[in-house]
């Protein structure tokens, strides 16, 4: 696969920088609008998978492995816990620790937000990690060219 | 007939028949994009119904999927080229160690200095009650007008903190009130679901990763 045409590439360089703000828009201000955690990491991992649709596996081989995915989820999974383990600091687990602040603003609502990024790394890097799995490392069988995997060592 | 009541039942019928034809259809790209359709369908009504967070999360999630099986179904290949690391570094091991036994020691610590704790069985949280106080966020005073005994449980601090204004959705300073239950009253609630999505996530690289594959190498190449 060596990704689809210029005109499909050329849009996917202009379109992907604003998808990507758009699910960080969504994750930061989880708390204040409709969205949070989930929705902007599945934006981010739509995102993801546009860049490598686009660009082809070769791109994808080298900048956004699923390993790299492998590892941001693992990330996002530990800072939430490490997030929840903060709590005990007053006291409970999950105790909301931070300032409350002023309802509506972005540094409000005291642990939400944290929650809400730590939440967005690990499902969009997890479900762009399920994406390659699926849709992009997916070799051509017998009949078009031998076994190239992504990883073979 | 209420306007909204009466988009609902087009909507409704509009996902009917795309759920039939995506049943029915012998076509396998047209069956993925009646379910398509029915999924957009399903976030309108959310929508509709006063659901935003759920709407966009059902928006997002089935373009996605959409876009993957449509990419699974059209390319039809057989072979998965994943493969799995055999070890993980012991840094990550113990770190992950290090999490589990501060998890466990927090819990049953804190249940001997009068925190939560693990319940004993058939003591169910809802039952106790303390002073108001006790259950007010961090660096807050007990609201005011508020009882000085209040159920000790999430459901009675949830519904205690609304008789505050002015502190977005029950004293949690969140202006989106479904974010303030997900991630503060019910925050326990979200870990677990974080936990299904990572066991999820674990489980695909499992089937499709390469060492599954290698034993069905003969049958992909008879083809």
């Amino acid at each position: 696969m060596q990704g689809m045409s210029p005109i499909v590439k050329n849009v996917t360089r202009l379109v992907a920088g604003f998808i990507a703000l758009f699910g960080i828009y969504i994750v930061l201000y989880g708390h204040v609008t409709p969205g949070g955690g989930f929705a902007g990491g599945v934006i981010l991992a739509g995102g993801l998978a546009l860049v490598v649709l686009a660009f082809g596996e070769e791109f994808a081989r080298k900048v956004l492995t699923h390993e790299a995915a492998q590892t941001a989820d693992s990330l996002g999974a530990i800072l939430f816990l490490l997030i929840a383990l903060l709590g005990y600091a007053g006291g409970l687990f999950f105790t909301n620790l931070l300032p409350v602040g002023e309802v509506g603003k972005l540094f409000s609502a005291g642990i939400i937000a944290p929650c809400n990024v730590a939440i967005g790394i690990k499902v969009g890097a997890g479900l762009f990690g399920v994406f390659l799995a699926l849709a992009a490392f997916r070799r051509a069988g017998a009949g078009s060219g031998g076994r190239t995997g992504m990883l073979e060592e | 007939m209420d306007p909204i009541l009466l988009l609902l039942l087009v909507l409704l019928g509009f996902m009917l028949v795309g759920s039939l034809i995506a049943v029915e259809t012998r076509d396998l790209l047209s069956s993925v994009i009646c379910v398509g359709a029915v999924g957009f369908g399903t976030s309108l009504v959310f929508l509709l119904l006063g659901a935003p967070d759920l709407a966009v999360t059902q928006v997002v999630v089935e373009i996605l999927v959409l876009v993957v099986l449509v990419r699974v179904v059209i390319t039809r290949r057989d072979d998965a080229a994943m493969t799995s690391r055999a070890t993980l570094p012991v840094g990550l091991v113990l770190l992950a160690l290090g999490i589990m036994a501060a998890v466990v020691f927090g819990t049953l610590a804190t249940a001997d200095e009068g925190g939560l704790g693990m319940r004993p069985f058939g003591d169910p949280l809802l039952n106790e009650r303390t002073e108001a106080a006790v259950m007010a966020p961090a660096g807050e005073e007990a609201p005011e007008g508020a009882p000085a005994e209040m159920p000790k449980s999430v459901g009675g601090a949830f519904l205690a903190h609304g008789l505050t204004e002015g502190q977005g959705s029950r004293g949690t300073g969140a202006a989106n009130y479904v974010m303030g239950i997900l991630l503060d009253y019910r925050a326990y609630d979200t870990l677990g679901e974080a936990t299904v999505i990572f066991v999820a996530v674990l489980g695909a690289y499992a089937v499709l990763r390469k060492v599954g594959r290698i034993r069905h190498a003969g049958n992909v190449a008879d083809r």
